[in-house]
This record gives C-alpha cells, structure tokens and sequence, in this order.
C-alpha cells in the first residue's frame, strides 16, 4: 500500500507539472501581470480600468461586440475597428495575447458588487470618517505616507479597490511595503521604504521626512510584514464602500493647467 | 492584542498625528536668508544675488588637498550635464536632460551617501529639438514642490517628498517649425510665491519672453516679450517684420532685489545669428539685461550689451548681484562678463552704466560713449570674404554661472580667448534638418584655437574697482564649467578636459585636483550634512561629491 501511495503522489505530481507546462504555453501569471500592465497602460485610458466605459462593451466580463475568440481580441488589439475609435496599434502579437489572458483573468474574478455607490457620498466619507488623507493624498491634499491615490482609478478596478480597503494586507506593492529602523539609541522609526541596499535604508518616515540611515548605525532593521492600513470591513457597512470605491474609481488624475 | 496588530496600531496612531506640512518646507523666507542655513543650497546660484557663495569653511586652502570622492550618482543620459543640485536638508535634488527620444531624469539623494530616495522619468515630446543641447541647469525649490523647465517649454511642479509630479504646464505648445521649438533650459526663479522662467529657442527664431507662475496651481500671471511688440518703444529697431523672428531668448536664471522687487534677466543674440542684413537697427532687447517688476512683469530698465549682434553673443550670463564700496560710498551694483569679451559694472536700480572693460582680447570695439554704448571697430562685423574677430562665436564666456564672493570682492569668472573667422553667405537659406526652414544665418565659422594666445581657458579673479584682472588660472582647454567660492576662501572650478580643481580665491594658487574622466560643464555647489561639507560637480554624465578624508 504504501508503495502505491508513493507511486500514485508521483503520478499526480507529473499530471500536474504536466498541466501546467501545458498552460504555461498560453499564458502563466507573469503573462498575466504583464498584460494587466499593458491594460492599465494602454487599454484602459478609453475603456476604464474595469473595461466598461465604452458602450456596449465590458472588456472585464467578456462582453465583446464583436470578438467571439482570442483571436479575434487579438485582430482587434493590432488592427483597430474601422470606422470607431478603436485605433490600430503597434502592440506585437505575444503582448496582445497577454493583454487578452490578462482580460479573461479577469472576468473569471468575482467582480466587485460595491460598484453603484455614489461618488460624492465617497468622497466625504473619504475625507471624513474613513481619515483617509491620515496617510492617503488626493491631488495634493492628505498624507504621503500611503499611495498618492490623485490617479488610482486610472490604474485599478473596483474589484481590486474594495479588496484594498476590507484586507489591505493581502496585495502590498513593492513600492508601498513599510520599513522599520531601531536606532542605536534606542529610537523607532517606521516609514515607507524608498531604497534599501547593502549599507542603507532610505525611507520616507512617519513626519513625512526623507531619511537615510547607515545599517551599521542601526540597532535593528526591517520589513513591518503587515500593512498599517487597518481593515474597513467593519468601520464602514456595504454602502458605505461602495460610495469609497466609486469615489476612488473616478480619480482619474488631475487635468494640468 | 497581538503583536503584530500592535505593530499596525502604533504606527496607524503615529500618523494620525501627522501635520500635513513637514521640517523640511522650504519657505521664501528660506530663499531669501540663505546666510542663515550655510548647510543648505536652495537656489541655483546658493543666493538670488547669484553670488555663488558659500558661508561653509571646514574645507580650506589648508586642507584641501585632503578632498576625496564620497560617492557618484550616475544619470543614464549621455548629455551635457549642466545642472547645479540643490540641497535641502539633507536632501540633494537635481535632474539630467534627455536624450533624443528619452527622458528626464529627476532624483531625490540622500546628500551623504549619494543614494537615490526616488527617481522620476519624464519625457518630452518628440517635436522638442532645442538649438544647443538637451540640457537642464536645474531645479527650483518652493515649499515642498521643485520646480522643473523643461525642452518642450513645460514647467512641471513635482512632489519634492514622492516624485510625484503635481501640476504640468504647457508655457507654449512645441511645433513642428523651427519658430516654435520653445525650450526652457534653465533653473526656474522663485520670487515670493511665483516661478519665473524665460523661454529659449532665439537661434531658431523664437521671439524670447519672460513669464511668471502662480507657484501653488501653475497659472501663468504675467508675460513680457524680450522684444518689443508693433508700437510698443523699442519695435522700432527692427526693420520690416524681422522683430517676429527676431530670437532674444532667455536660457540662464536671473537673479533678484527684495529692496527695488526687480527681477534681472539677461537675453540671447538676435536672429538670425551671423546676419543681420534684414533686421537692421540696435534688435533691442536683444543681447541686454532687462529688470522687470517682479509683480508685473513690466520693463523698469535695460541696458544692451551688444547693439546689432553679428556675432552671437548671447548676454544670457547669469547676473550678479552685489554691494560694494565704489568712489567712497556702498553702491549696489549689478556685475556681468559678457560672452562679448567686456565686464562690467551696472547700477542695479536705474541700470546706469558704471564702468565696462575688456576681460580677454577684444577687436570688435574700441571703448564706450558716455551713456555706455560700445563703439564698434569698423570692419569687424561677418562678411562675405570672412572678418576675423574676436572674441569668436564662442564668445569670451558663455551660461557658465560666475562667483563673487564678499570676503575677497572679487568677481570670479570662467571663460577663454579665443577668435575665429565668420564668413556670411548669400541669403537666409533655412538650416538643414529643421522642418520648415529656420531664419537662422548661414555662415562659415572657423575657430583658430591653439595658439599661444588664445585657444585656452581660465578662471580670471577680476576686481570690479576698475575691473582689473588680479589673478589668473590658466587651462589647456576651454572650460565650461562654473565656478564656486566659500567663506574659507577656495574657488572650486573646472573645465573641458575633466579636471575639478579647488583653487586659493585670495591668488588663485592650485590646491587640489582630480581627473574626473568626463567634461565638466556644471557649476559646483557645497553643503554639509551632520557637520560635514561636501562639493558636488557633474562631470561627463555623473554627479561626483566629495569631502575631507
């Protein structure tokens, strides 16, 4: 019996490494990323973040005018629509198929249900009982010590937006993880990570001061593996995210002088 | 609570506290008293008298053959590196133009180790092709916002904290004809709460102009034309339409009086450059200091440098400002080498002419009148056969930003002799590669570099009693780099071939210096942090700091 266990884990281990391997030639995660990069890049300038702010077309559910197959998605990505404002690009074929993966990930994700709140009730909330500018800055006003969020609706969709304010913790990236220093006397500073080498942390601190520390002048060092953002699953209800969300959703960046 | 809550908590409630504004503002008040905080270097040239003076003095003629390199910063563009940072506690901002089709690289360091705490990349659009080079000479500070020109005639606000650009501002839409590549090259000004910039691209046939910015929102408040309009005094200049075309445009910081509230900008050469048969006439305000209100913009005096440049010596050297003894009584005046070869010394609050003299070899005047106006030489003007006249289109001095310092009242200035022959020819044929032609002159330039007498740069230490020269340091090159003294006494300078010299500011002796491995077309600039003083220079394509071992 105990050989068979042995042989059957073996055997479910080359299915799978073998699936895999198989996906893997249309598209892993990476491709994944990458095409939600060219998506937020490109795509989503006319089409929204969440794909759904031209007529009749929600890129993010799948819902085409015209393309039936990947395919025709890609066709449609390189070649434009004639006669719309669907532009022909340059994009090569492989980066289109990203884009395409990135768009059927997405509609296989459960879709946000806090998308109808109201924008202006968001943005007073935001202001007000959520104390988001505590560490959050909006086209220059609030703190710097969270995302500036002047453009965040350029660049996320609602779905990813309200997974951000009920579990901060499960997406942080690369450039928003918190940093913290002990310093030889004794003293504590935490503060967003800028740079980090061999020799230096340089962090944006909690007074909103650019500071630069020596390792060696350092006591101890390192990651704060949670995010200081607390959870508003429970300080604001259903509605109440969904007006944040939508407030969020409309930040398109500011219109320049 | 667990510990890792705990962890959040305390930092959720530090921030809670957090006071939206932080140490690091730089206020006007700042700007102005930079005497106050010798650590620091907020403006271009470290005062807004542009005396590119420091109060630090740990660095001497003593010790400072003790300098050693502290760190490198390495821009990714391959362009001259003209910028002078800025420091602010601690903090050293400044930015490298682009490469053609690249960007803007902007950067926060921490001053002592040269570490980089954010970066940002902007791009100007393709249609940008200044006439001289894709450079910046710098940022401005205000507040906690820098301020970026750059060669698409956009000012930008950025974030000094985050990098995070605020506000961008189309000063004017860059073209596909040659007269409208707008640039803007230089550091911004600030003047109470307004940015000040001028625009660049004379030599393309941009009619220059000086503008003003609300610093908060990037609202443009006031503009003046560096060359009157149709009517206005001074139009008259000009013959036919050629004020339209006619350059004069602003491409070096100016400098400011808080006493008369005048802002100093100095102008390019008319265009087109070595022609100037269609734009006969003084091509005012070309070649010229002018002093504007700074509130308004309005024109309170001039004074042209070069009436009828054929040359192309641009008067956009920086402007010093000083007080000094003259004939028994203080006297506040306006100091200035001109790439035109003289020196002179200006009133700065009525623009009165005090004294002008030549500070290299001169052959195109003889003298002046008696209201300051230079009388020419006859024959030393581009001609068909050729004139050879010098100083050459290069100039005697060119944006290199000068230094005086108030210990040793001297004028400290970077520049070479040098002349060559211009040979104008036929008509305006519009210049090869610039989509719809530009109205710049076509002519044959030829240097004569490399001989005993000329073909070599300095740094000259001219004394503004009388403008006598009272020391001089001799290079094999020509030099573009700037020069910088300190309350110590050393001048720190450089030049084309890569060396970075510290020199004694009392007679100019050697002190210290190093082979850099790249021309240094920058100004120096010194701060400290933690007690220690540092100098920075660009040289090649990086910015290099030092300090005592």
């Amino acid at each position: 019996m105990r050989v068979h266990k042995v042989w059957f884990l073996a055997l479910g281990l080359v299915l799978s490494t073998t699936g895999a391997a198989l996906v893997a030639q249309h598209n892993t995660a990476q491709d994944i990323d990458d095409g939600g990069r060219v998506f937020r890049n490109t795509c989503a300038n006319c089409h929204g973040p969440d794909g759904n702010e031209v007529a009749g077309i929600d890129l993010g559910r799948g819902v085409f005018r015209r393309a039936k197959t990947d395919q025709d998605l890609v066709q449609i990505i390189r070649n434009g629509v004639p006669g719309t404002a669907m532009p022909a690009s340059e994009m090569p074929v492989a980066q289109a198929e990203q884009v395409v993966a990135y768009l059927r990930s997405v509609a296989a994700t459960k879709r946000s249900v806090t998308a109808a709140g109201d924008v202006d009730r968001g943005k007073d909330l935001f202001h007000g009982k959520g104390s988001c500018t505590t560490c959050h800055r909006v086209d220059g006003v609030g703190a710097r010590l969270g995302p500036d969020l002047s453009d965040i609706g350029r660049l996320r969709r609602s779905a990813e937006l309200e997974t951000s304010l009920v579990d901060p913790g499960k997406e942080i990236l690369y450039t928003n993880r918190t940093y913290k220093v002990v310093t030889k006397d004794g003293a504590t500073v935490t503060g967003r990570l800028l740079n980090l080498d061999s020799f230096n942390v340089l962090m944006l601190d909690s007074k909103e001061q650019l500071r630069s520390f020596e390792k060696a002048n350092l006591r101890d060092y390192g990651f704060v593996d949670v995010s200081p953002m607390p959870s508003y699953k429970e300080k604001l209800n259903a509605q109440e995210l969904a007006d944040v969300v939508s407030f969020l959703v409309s930040l398109k960046g500011k219109v320049t002088p | 609570m667990t510990g890792r809550r705990a962890v959040v908590a305390t930092f959720v409630a530090s921030l809670a506290g957090v006071a939206v504004l932080s140490a690091q503002q730089v206020t006007w008040e700042r700007i102005q008293h930079p005497e106050k905080e010798p650590n620091n270097w907020l403006s271009y040239s470290q005062n807004l008298f542009n005396q590119r003076f420091s109060p630090l003095t740990q660095i001497t003629p003593a010790n400072a053959k003790n300098l050693e390199l502290q760190w490198v910063w390495q821009s990714k563009s391959l362009e001259k590196f003209e910028a002078t940072a800025l420091v602010v506690d601690g903090v050293l901002y400044t930015l490298q133009g682009p490469p053609a089709q690249g960007v803007y690289e902007v950067v926060a360091l921490d001053a002592a180790s040269g570490r980089p705490f954010w970066t940002l990349e902007y791009k100007p659009v393709l249609e940008a092709r200044p006439c001289c080079g894709r450079v910046s000479r710098g940022l401005a500070i205000l507040g906690d916002m820098l301020y970026m020109g750059t060669i698409d005639a956009h000012l930008v606000a950025i974030d000094a904290k985050t990098g995070k650009i605020l506000w961008d501002h189309t000063v004017e839409k860059v073209g596909e004809k040659a007269i409208e590549k707008y640039a803007i090259t230089h550091a911004p000004v600030v003047i109470k709460d307004k940015i000040i910039v001028g625009i660049a691209g004379g030599d393309l046939g941009v009619r220059g102009f000086i503008c003003a910015f609300d610093a908060k929102t990037g609202k443009e408040l006031w503009r003046t034309y560096t060359i009157p309009a149709k009517g206005e005094p001074g139009n008259e200049t000009w013959s036919g339409d050629s004020w339209k075309t006619g350059g004069a445009g602003v491409w070096n910081s100016g400098a400011y009086d808080a006493e008369t509230n005048l802002v100093y900008f100095g102008t390019g050469n008319p265009a087109p450059d070595w022609d100037g048969r269609e734009r006969l006439g003084d091509n005012l305000y070309s070649d010229s200091v002018l002093a504007l209100d700074a509130d308004t913009g309005k024109l309170k005096w001039h004074y042209q440098f070069t009436p009828h440049d054929e040359v192309d010596y641009d008067s956009t050297q920086v402007p010093v400002l000083a007080d000094i003894q003259w004939q028994g009584k203080t006297r506040k005046v306006m100091l200035w080498a001109n790439r035109n070869g003289l020196a002179y010394v200006l009133d700065r609050s009525t623009g009165e002419f005090l004294i002008g003299k030549p500070y290299v070899k001169v052959t195109w005047m003889d003298g002046f009148d008696p209201k300051g106006r230079p009388i020419r030489i006859p024959g030393q003007v581009p001609t068909p056969e050729g004139s050879l006249i010098r100083p050459h289109v290069l100039g005697a001095t060119n944006w290199a930003p000068p230094s005086f310092s108030p210990r040793t009242g001297l004028f400290y200035v970077a520049g070479w002799e040098n002349s060559g022959t211009i040979a104008v020819e036929g008509k305006f044929p519009g210049a090869a590669g610039i989509p719809n032609g530009t109205p710049m002159g076509q002519a044959t330039l030829t240097p004569n570099f490399k001989k005993e007498d000329e073909g070599f740069g300095f740094v000259r230490a001219l004394d503004p009693h009388g403008l006598t020269r009272k020391w001089e340091y001799k290079m094999n090159d020509i030099t573009w780099a700037g020069v910088m003294t300190t309350a110590s006494d050393v001048l720190f300078g450089g030049g084309k071939e890569g060396y970075f010299v510290a020199l004694d500011a009392r007679n100019g002796d050697l002190l210290w210096k190093i082979a850099l491995g790249g021309q240094i077309n920058s100004g120096p600039m010194t701060y400290s942090v933690n007690g220690k003083q540092y100098v920075t220079v660009a040289a090649g394509s990086s910015l290099f700091a030092f300090a005592l071992r």
